[in-house]
């Protein structure tokens, strides 16, 4: 036993942690086991297994092909159809499964936070990994079909990380409101699949921007249409254009999410207990 | 004196009830809103919470190495306690000071994953518990064999049996290593070998690494074992701090103030207590063979009033009816008045330890009408039974009653000289 007292703990009403931060980074073994667990457990018992990642966005894009290219018949440019919205679907399905991962976190894991202390953002950021090995697979897939059908990368993969990181921010900036609303109102639980789906329109996941000048503005007030610009761009080696205010735009709207996010988070956090 | 593990002092929570039933869904609360805004419009105040103080003013210090327990009825906010200590929610007002790490153990299995096997069980579930990832591998055989489920760990811990699923749970959280540990009420699961082997542990924990133990639980007769200490905890408030054998005494004597049921309208039981046959009021039950209860009785003539007794052990294991309406069709007498009834029973020798008598009366056909639980409260000595001053309790594994009808008997068995035993 160590013979100099460590400073005691105190508990206190009212009393904002903090330790909380340095209390986050000392449960990042926490976090990785519970992201562990979440993987472990996605696919079991599935007959198919993991090929569900496969699946899922394979039959979208296939459905959304026809309905934007066949019978809307947006302008596809030098590019198979297919191709476009599968690399919007790429960061549209990181962004929904990391989105529904964190927002449905507290409430899921309520065994955990009624019975152990832990910082409760752990939560949250642990549902993270499984949207991101879902999304490496289907990217693992989707990179060879744009050499196959389009020739080859360019450099501009080098940004792919930046812009997963951008859809993780915002994925968790939303999240984090969410979660920590439905512990107080489940209301929430019904209107996230309604989030969900209209974002499904109003994000260019089935067509491309830089053919739509007039809607660019309007488009960029979304923060996921610069995430799915910026994705296409980078897989496709610049064959679509990136649009730099709404890239921009996209990130303020990301950092001021994430701020918010955690700013409410934090502050309700110390009731999650006593009302989950 | 070194510096207390845990220190609480002024320690209260408030939970809100009717507020929070009301905000369960969006449109409550926006409804809600709406008609406090007209009523502060209007009269210029808020609405009227109903407030619900499961702890107030709590106030205790435990020294780094004691086992402390706590005791009390349902409701008397053990559980809030343990959840303001282990960091789950906050409180109201006061303050907690911790020297050392903490780890809680509300719940045995906290965290398990029923799809996953035994052995990527222990490593979450240690993780959830405070372990970082290189304690829970050097400590892994350990824990296994603890929990003797060796066959089984790359089984999904699903198709567990109960048993071996609360064995692994507490084999993971008995390897923890804080300096202060809290236990609620774990040990109600398990066979009764597993809970022997459970408090072992327990009690080597502190016993031998100096750790603070605290522990909830109402096992009376662990507490008995484990503890030294006990805070005996009544409607949120502090009832009685010591050493547990006087807590446990102060807390069984609540028993008698229990509520009762039934409102006694035709034959209401004033008072009762424990005599000799010669009517002298006793302090103990001290093994005599027939036990004598003293009761007064006032009834208002009803015809086929009779009266009950229920003979039971602390922890509520009803041991012996006594019951003359039923043995006898004996009646009180269809009159108006207040009788004194002296109760024969005859009780088998009882070990030693604390024994609560539930007295009713009764109309025949329709049942109770006052009903005292725990109207007496005998202390049974069995000290002076034997010539060797034996005493026998019930924690130490001898059971309620003294089997004893005598010496063994003996009789020589002759041995042929020279003849072999098969």
């Amino acid at each position: 036993m160590p013979t100099s007292d460590p400073p005691p703990l105190v508990i206190e009403a009212g009393q904002i942690e903090r330790n909380y931060w340095r209390d986050l980074w000392r449960y990042r073994e926490l976090t990785g086991f519970l992201a562990w667990r979440d993987i472990k457990v996605r696919y079991k018992q599935a007959v198919l297994g993991i090929s569900w990642a496969v699946i899922q966005p394979a039959v979208q894009t296939i459905l959304l092909t026809f309905v934007f290219g066949k019978l809307a018949k947006m302008p596809a440019g030098d590019v198979p159809y297919p191709l476009i919205v599968l690399c919007g679907l790429l960061p549209w399905q990181l962004f929904t499964s990391a989105f529904n991962g964190a927002g449905s976190s507290l409430v899921g894991n309520s065994s955990l936070i009624s019975k152990i202390y832990f910082p409760r953002l752990v939560v949250p950021i642990s549902t993270l990994a499984v949207a991101l090995v879902d999304f490496g697979i289907m990217l693992a897939l989707a990179i060879p079909l744009v050499i196959i059908f389009v020739g080859s990368l360019g450099w501009q993969l080098l940004f792919l990380p930046l812009f997963v990181l951008l859809a993780l921010v915002i994925a968790l900036g939303a999240g984090l409101w969410i979660t920590a609303l439905t512990v107080r109102f489940r209301d929430f639980r019904f209107i996230t699949p309604f989030i969900v789906q209209i974002g499904m329109f109003v994000t260019p996941v089935g067509y491309r921007t830089d053919f739509l000048p007039n809607w660019r503005d309007l488009l960029a007030l979304n923060p996921l249409a610069g995430v799915v610009d910026g994705v296409r761009w980078s897989l496709l080696a610049g064959r679509t254009d990136i649009y730099l205010p709404g890239l921009a735009m996209s990130v303020t709207t990301a950092v001021i999410l994430m701020l918010t996010g955690v700013w409410y988070f934090r502050r309700t956090e110390r009731q999650f207990a006593d009302i989950i | 004196m070194s510096q207390p593990a845990i220190e609480v002092s002024g320690l209260s929570k408030r939970y809100v009830i009717q507020h929070e039933s009301q905000h369960d869904n969006l449109r409550d609360t926006m409804h809600h809103s709406a008609r406090k805004l007209w009523r502060r419009l209007r009269w210029g105040t808020g609405f009227e919470k109903e407030e619900f103080w499961a702890l107030s003013d709590v106030s205790f210090g435990v020294q780094p190495g004691e086992i402390v327990g706590i005791i009390g009825r349902n409701g008397a906010g053990k559980s809030t306690l343990l959840k303001l200590l282990s960091r789950i929610t906050e409180p109201t007002q006061g303050k907690i000071k911790l020297r050392g790490r903490v780890a809680s153990l509300l719940e045995v299995g906290t965290g398990f994953h029923p799809e996953l096997s035994g052995r990527e069980n222990i490593f979450l579930n240690g993780a959830i518990l405070g372990m970082s990832r290189a304690e829970i591998k050097t400590k892994f055989d350990e824990i296994v064999a603890f929990a003797e489920v060796e066959k089984f760990l790359d089984t999904p811990v699903k198709r567990y049996s109960s048993g071996m699923y609360v064995r692994l749970a507490f084999a993971v959280a008995a390897h923890l290593e804080p300096e202060i540990l809290i236990v609620d009420e774990v040990l109600a699961v398990g066979d009764q070998q597993f809970q022997r082997k459970c408090l072992g542990k327990m009690e080597s924990i502190a016993q031998e690494n100096g750790r603070t133990v605290l522990f909830v639980s109402h096992n009376l007769n662990a507490v008995r074992q484990l503890t030294t200490k006990c805070v005996y905890l009544s409607h949120g408030k502090v009832e009685f701090m010591g050493p547990t054998p006087l807590a446990l005494d102060n807390y069984a004597s609540s028993y008698s103030r229990d509520t009762p049921s039934g409102n006694g309208r035709h034959a209401s039981i004033i008072e009762a207590h424990l005599i000799d046959e010669n009517g002298l009021r006793l302090p103990a039950h001290q093994g005599a063979p027939v036990m004598w209860i003293e009761v007064i009785v006032e009834t208002d003539g009803t015809n086929l009033s009779s009266i009950e007794c229920m003979l039971t052990d602390m922890d509520g294991t009803q041991l012996g009816l006594y019951s003359p309406g039923h043995f006898t069709s004996w009646r009180f007498p269809a009159t108006r008045g207040r009788w004194q009834c002296r109760l024969p029973m005859s009780v088998p020798p009882l070990s030693s330890g604390n024994y609560g008598l539930d007295i009713c009366t009764t109309i025949h056909g329709k049942g109770p009408d006052h009903y005292l639980p725990n109207a007496v409260i005998i202390e049974s000595s069995s000290l002076v039974n034997f010539p060797s001053k034996w005493d026998l309790r019930k924690e130490y594994a001898s059971g309620h009653f003294i089997l004893d009808a005598g010496d063994p008997k003996l009789s020589p068995l002759t041995k042929q000289p020279g003849s072999q035993t098969p």
